[in-house]
């Protein structure tokens, strides 16, 4: 392996899946085709992802610079410890996500009706933005980060409109909206980067802001963190997230969740430790990770539709890895990236588990769900597993990944840090009880208590009741079954979420190996710029 | 991705004050028309808010120059880097505001109105607030505080 050239494989995360966009487009009059394309290409990210993770932690960062201009004049794409992780897990997901959508695909076209996914757009655009989201990942310079980002919002617009039905209108002109003026943030803050030093890659800008006065440097990290802010939905800038997310299709919301926010998350990561390590700007960002913990998790205890209620979990959460950020410290950027890894499965999984709720029972709605337990106890199993582990209860990786962040709040051991650490807690414990809520009223009580509790046949859909010639359907009888594919996808992230937990000990190491060389910052420099450039 | 030349940068930025102004104009105007009900004045509104942002990489280029090619003095000629961003900016824009056209027009087809609606929630809570009702959710009995029914329950039959 050692004459292989690995650096050479870095930019196949972001061209594979754009050559499988291009071919799922020209065989858009084969869905058997589109789909053999796109497991191929998305199952070859993922073992590009594994050897660069392993590649990475064997010999640093896999540097290439694109086209051969001499450095650094060109684009360079770096996967460093931290790149590689997230495009593993990422990978992983939009892997399984896809799977899903297949199932999700046949089962309704086996149906009568229109399909939720319609096949033909939606490879190609899933594909494009996997390839958004990797090349956002491996971005070497603030531009590429811009155009990755754009190319994967793009894809998202198409994904939430798809079919263009009422409601995702109405959520999408919302977040295209929204998204924009994020992106208009970003551009002044690349021009603001540019203006003040020549240059807008990351290495070359790590050594150059180092020079520029406090002030003009608190500007462009104020600007550049108030655009990964929106994308990344922290509050206050987070209210477009639960007013748009819900309407998606199950496979879209879900692959949504899991990385489109953590994309922004990422790029917090980055800038914060790369380009602006002396300042931290603590209490500020301890509040609004504060303050998304604890509005986010209001906002999902009062809500009464299960989408709604993992929007609004998913944007509390964002704070735990803001806190972690926060903190500037080692052990805090290793929790929040472990936190990452943790989040964009669990949340996923929980999103699917809703898809199929929503099959299953035709809503999702609290108020007129019911026996779901007995109605299918395999996606009951799957819910709780998944509801636990988001909640961080001991011993699986939600709670390790608390554990690590709570742990770095106490070492640091600042009034607000404490503050912190608490709403942590308090956020977990709020989690947990809207979860159980949502056990309790979905999934354990029969359909017959539930206060809007339709007629039993029309509650499971109007599919039994009509054809069977008068036979009276079961309470909790579902009507349709659900279809081995999705089941199987999103048994397969339940546990992937458990296979966190089991080789915790090796990532978490993993991750305070990818904050160390964040901290430093050495590795990434100087393996990117060649030495006549570094000064 | 890096300049060309950085000291050209440094030694010759000297912020065009006309474009600077027109970057405000277009910003503010953008923004006036952007916090408009009707969607199609927040699309012209992102329009201007982009041309804004546009024109402010001309500002950032510095001093005006000749055209980026081999052989010509690096003093002389413009900075091509912020050009190249800035195309690659406006080609995005392009395609995202044709995107947010064809929804503004799937909307009046819809609607009939190209007002963006209230968020449907958002309506719900409103409505049930205005009704002085609460949630579905919530359960009175499990409530230690009185509600705004029981007081009006006990203005009908005052207790001795």
């Amino acid at each position: 392996m050692n004459g292989f050239p690995v650096p050479d494989l870095v930019p196949l995360p972001v061209l594979l899946p754009l050559l499988g966009a291009a071919l799922t487009l020209a065989f858009r009059r084969s869905p058997r085709l589109q789909r053999a394309v796109s497991i191929a290409v998305l199952a070859a990210v993922v073992a590009v992802a594994g050897l660069l993770v392993w590649r990475t932690d064997v010999s640093g960062p896999q540097v290439l610079w694109l086209g051969a201009w001499q450095e650094p004049l060109g684009i360079s794409l770096v996967a460093d410890r931290l790149s590689a992780l997230m495009l593993l897990v990422s990978s992983i997901v939009t892997l399984f996500v896809l799977v899903f959508a297949i199932g999700q695909g046949q089962a309704e076209s086996e149906e009568e009706g229109e399909s939720e996914t319609p096949l033909t757009i939606f490879h190609p655009t899933y594909l494009v933005l996997a390839a958004g989201v990797s090349n956002a990942f491996l971005a070497g310079d603030l531009f590429n980060l811009f155009v990755g980002f754009e190319i994967l919002l793009f894809s998202s617009y198409v994904l939430l409109t798809l079919g263009g039905a009422s409601a995702r209108i109405h959520a999408g002109t919302t977040y295209v909206v929204v998204s924009l003026l994020s992106s208009a943030l970003f551009l002044v803050g690349i021009a603001a980067v540019y203006a003040a030093t020549g240059t807008v890659n990351l290495a070359q800008l790590s050594i150059r802001i180092g020079h520029l006065s406090p002030a003009v440097a608190l500007v462009l990290q104020l600007c550049l963190l108030t655009a990964f802010a929106i994308k990344a939905a922290i509050f206050p800038m987070s209210a477009w997230l639960p007013d748009s997310y819900p309407t998606a299709p199950a496979p879209v919301t879900a692959v949504f969740a899991g990385l489109l926010t953590k994309v922004g998350v990422y790029a917090i990561i980055r800038v914060q430790t790369l380009l602006f390590p002396d300042s931290p700007l603590q209490g500020l960002l301890m509040w609004a990770a504060l303050l998304t913990m604890v509005v986010g998790i209001l906002g999902a205890v009062s809500q009464s539709g299960l989408k709604r209620i993992l929007s609004f979990t998913l944007v509390s959460h964002i704070g735990y890895m803001v806190f972690g950020i926060a903190l500037a410290t080692p052990a805090g950027t290793a929790g929040a990236i472990f936190y990452v890894a943790h989040h964009i499965t669990i949340q996923t999984a929980l999103f699917l588990i809703t898809g199929l709720v929503e099959r299953l029972a035709g809503t999702t709605s609290l108020d007129r769900l019911g026996g779901l337990a007995v109605a299918s106890p395999v996606l009951a199993t799957l819910f709780f597993v998944s509801a636990m582990n988001l909640s961080g209860i001991p011993p699986l990786s939600g709670f390790l990944a608390k554990v690590g962040l709570l742990d770095a709040g106490i070492a640091v051991g600042t009034p607000l840090a404490w503050v912190l650490v608490v709403g942590g807690i308090v956020t977990s414990l709020l989690t947990l009880y809207a979860l159980a809520k949502v056990w309790s009223q979905a999934f354990w009580r029969t359909l017959a208590d539930a206060p809007q509790s339709p007629t039993p046949a029309a509650g499971a859909g109007d599919v039994g009741g009509v054809g069977d010639g008068g036979v009276a359907v079961l309470v909790e009888a579902p009507a349709r079954t659900l279809p081995r594919t999705m089941l199987a996808a999103t048994a397969a992230m339940t546990a992937v979420g458990l296979l966190i937990t089991v080789v915790a000990g090796p990532l978490y190491a993993f991750t305070q190996r990818a904050a160390a060389d964040l901290t430093s910052r050495a590795p990434y420099v100087t393996s990117v710029l060649p030495e006549e450039v570094r000064r | 991705m890096t300049s060309l030349a950085p000291t050209l940068i440094e030694s010759t930025l000297q912020p065009n004050i006309t474009l600077v102004l027109v970057t405000v104009g277009l910003v503010a105007a953008g923004t006036a028309l952007a916090l408009d009900r009707s969607l199609v004045r927040v699309l012209l509104g992102m329009v201007l808010i982009g041309n804004g942002v546009a024109v402010l990489y001309l500002v950032i280029s510095g001093r005006a120059g000749r055209a980026p090619f081999v052989g010509e003095d690096p003093a002389a000629m413009s900075d091509p880097l912020p050009q190249a961003m800035v195309l690659t900016a406006i080609v995005i824009s392009l395609a995202t505001i044709g995107f947010l056209l064809a929804l503004s027009y799937r909307l009046w087809q819809i609607s009939g109105t190209d007002d963006v609606p209230d968020d449907a929630e958002d309506a719900h809570i409103q409505r049930l607030a205005l009704e002085d009702q609460t949630s579905s959710t919530y359960d009175p009995s499990e409530a230690s505080t009185t509600t705004s029914d029981e007081l009006a329950d006990e203005d009908r039959s005052p207790t001795p």
